[in-house]
């Protein structure tokens, strides 16, 4: 036993011919932000803590769909999700439809403590983060020059993508972009937990690329993109859409109770028997200091650390 | 085996002193909307179009908390969300914040059948709706939309202010708001549980399972707070082990997982539908908190609840069919 932890910055179909231009910058920010999470549970911050300041780090970076580089609606705005949740009281937080607020990963704690409530979404949570005054800035901060190419390239294939391979740069023919034109990267999230047994996961994501204005994914919905309890804590990534379906999240820490399968067993047949392929990925950890970071995709941006010294940062499968 | 339905117009804190003028328009609500139910299966409508038809129904009828006799924020106004799931295919479809949408569940459903995706909400699932009508020229499969004075019932105006008095966010509505200077009523006794959300579940005789949860929330909730009736896994779920729609606290169906928890642990733990609705409802959810209603693809039905009553009926090919409020046991 001893602390873990897992992030990810989205799985989908990352082309193992992902340039370095573009490969180098999420690697680095993984390492960061995983360094960021170490450094909080060495200096014995609680898991809930660790997962929001993680995810904090994630949704600043521009690279990620979150925060700031979130990708577009199909009015070119964002709106931006998440959710937190602390497994050891299972109390909650999610928001939805966020336009200005910087953090939403925040907020959502926020709606978490400070509301008799679990979620609050579009002007409602707006508002709630005035009378919080949380940091909020004007849309064109979250706003980046690829995921407005993103999003023109998107609506020329009428598509809705899950986020981004990437986008065509000028003339380049080394990124296949939008070959499938179907899964991409998506979210960002983060699960802890510490030498106690104490979990937590977060979830945060600008969603899908050309999206209606109002739809909601998984990444704010308890026991589908987030969920943690006292068993573990998981975070997931992909198709929005067959995430919800199929309560991803909570059927691995269900699995793990109701049918006492590890959570290494767990996450593997959710991500491999229960999603259709291309659609998931997750990273979770248990309450014994397991991690798992399973995914269907052809790679997800991950990153992990565990107590005893081990850490890792990659894309795709050694294999 | 045969088809099976079930309906509920929301579990809480109602109280067995309920006035009979109070009492008779639900229960007569409930046997109207179940015979509907029972009527649809009856001619083989698939289950998803039962529960939507049901659903429709009761969003229709002002004594429960959904479509018109919605509760109200604190700002006085209606947001009403609804969620529908087809235990086939698990193909789904869900709204929030909607404020002139008369039937929620319509919308739902036309969220999962004409767009990629599943959950639509505020402007862009009002926006979504006058788009689909605009499209079919005129009122199109029941997307109706209209002043949001039309939900607004002077009961639900009486029970803010008197939650607004009392500071308090309520399930929704305790036995009733105060009226005049009746001595009967227990208003907001423990200020807690309430009635709240409509919700049906249906199994037709090859088994095909449906449900759909439709409400208006909580009383004095935030603009803007989503509840467990639009979230799929919490207050609806349907796979091919069976359909589940919960009401009560959403704070807490969110939290349980309600609706999932019933179908996991039929599934990874063996568990009938009976047992599995009773543990999550008796054994993993705080009292006085959740009720639900479930069918399963055997032609099972339950109705389990953990508060004083649930709004409640049901019936099954067989012939069987009860509406009620409270159990008729002691309570556990």
């Amino acid at each position: 036993m001893g602390w873990a932890i897992a992030l990810h910055g989205g799985a989908g179909d990352i082309p193992l011919s992902l340039t370095l231009g573009s490969r180098w910058p999420r690697e680095e920010a993984l390492h960061h932000c995983l360094q960021i999470g170490v450094e909080a549970l060495k200096a014995k911050k609680p898991p809930l803590d660790v997962v929001e300041l993680v995810v904090r780090e994630l949704e600043n970076i521009p690279q990620f769909n979150a925060g700031k580089g979130s990708v577009l609606t199909n009015k070119g705005t964002v709106e931006m999700e998440a959710s937190i949740m602390d497994g050891r009281t299972k109390n909650c937080g999610a928001v939805s439809g966020l336009k200005t607020v910087v953090n939403a990963v925040s907020l959502a704690r926020l709606v978490m403590e400070k509301t008799p409530h679990v979620y609050l979404a579009f002007h409602g949570a707006e508002e709630f983060a005035k009378e919080q005054g949380v940091e909020t800035a004007d849309s064109s901060h979250f706003i980046t020059a690829e995921n407005v190419e993103r999003l023109k390239q998107a609506k020329e294939a009428h598509r809705v993508q899950i986020d981004y391979t990437q986008p065509l740069q000028n003339g380049t023919k080394e990124e296949t972009s939008n070959s499938n034109g179907e899964v991409q990267l998506g979210t960002v999230g983060c699960v802890a937990v510490d030498s106690y047994g104490n979990l937590a996961s977060a979830t945060s994501t600008g969603g899908l690329v050309n999206k209606r204005v109002g739809r909601i994914g998984d990444s704010p919905i308890i026991g589908a993109g987030t969920y943690a309890n006292e068993l573990c804590a998981v975070s997931v990534t992909g198709e929005g859409e067959a995430i919800l379906r199929a309560a991803v999240a909570r059927d691995v820490a269900a699995m793990m109770e109701f049918k006492g399968v590890s959570l290494e067993e767990a996450a593997s047949y959710v991500i491999h028997d229960c999603m259709p392929k291309g659609t998931a990925g997750l990273v979770a950890v248990s309450a014994t200091g397991e991690v798992a970071m399973p995914y269907n995709t052809t790679g997800m941006f991950r990153a992990c650390a565990t107590e005893d010294g081990y850490s890792e940062v990659a894309i795709w499968s050694a294999s | 085996m045969g088809w099976a339905i079930a309906v509920h117009g929301g579990a809480g804190d109602i109280s067995r002193s309920l006035p009979h003028d109070r009492r008779q328009p639900r229960e007569e609500a409930l046997r109207h909307c179940l015979q509907i139910g029972v009527e649809a299966l009856e001619s083989n409508l698939p289950p998803l179009d039962v529960v939507e038809l049901v659903v429709r129904e009761l969003e229709n009828i002002p004594h429960f908390n959904a479509g018109r006799g919605s509760v109200l924020t604190s700002e006085g106004t209606v947001e009403m969300e609804a969620s529908i799931m087809d235990g086939n295919t698990m193909r789904c479809g869900a709204v929030s914040g909607l404020t002139t949408v008369v039937n929620a569940v319509s919308l739902a459903r036309l969220v999962m059948e004409k767009t990629p995706h599943i959950y639509l909400a505020f402007d862009g699932a009002e926006q979504f709706a006058r788009e689909q009508i605009h499209l079919h020229c005129r009122i199109f499969q029941g997307v109706e939309i209209v002043d949001s004075s039309h939900f607004i019932t002077p009961e639900n105006v009486e029970r803010l202010k008197l939650a607004k008095e009392a500071n308090r966010v309520q399930i929704d509505y305790n036995a009733q708001p105060i009226q005049n200077d009746t001595k009967k009523e227990k208003p907001c006794a423990n200020g807690d549980s309430q009635i709240g959300t409509v919700g049906c579940v249906a199994v037709d005789s090859h088994g095909n399972l449906a449900s759909a949860t439709s409400t208006g929330g909580l009383v004095n909730k935030m603009s803007g707070r989503i509840g467990d009736t639009p979230v799929i896994g919490a207050g609806t779920y349907a796979n091919e082990l069976c359909a589940v729609s919960a009401t009560g606290k959403g704070e807490s169906i969110i939290r349980g997982t309600v609706a999932r928890d019933v179908a996991a642990l039929m599934e990874f733990k063996g568990l009938s539908l009976k047992e599995a609705a009773d543990c999550v409802v008796h054994e993993r959810t705080p009292k006085g908190t959740v009720g639900l209603i479930a069918v399963s693809a055997a032609g099972e039905v339950v109705m389990s609840f953990n508060t004083t009553g649930m709004f409640r009926g049901f019936a099954t090919e067989d012939g069987y069919s009860e509406v009620a409020i409270w159990s008729d046991a002691q309570v556990e």
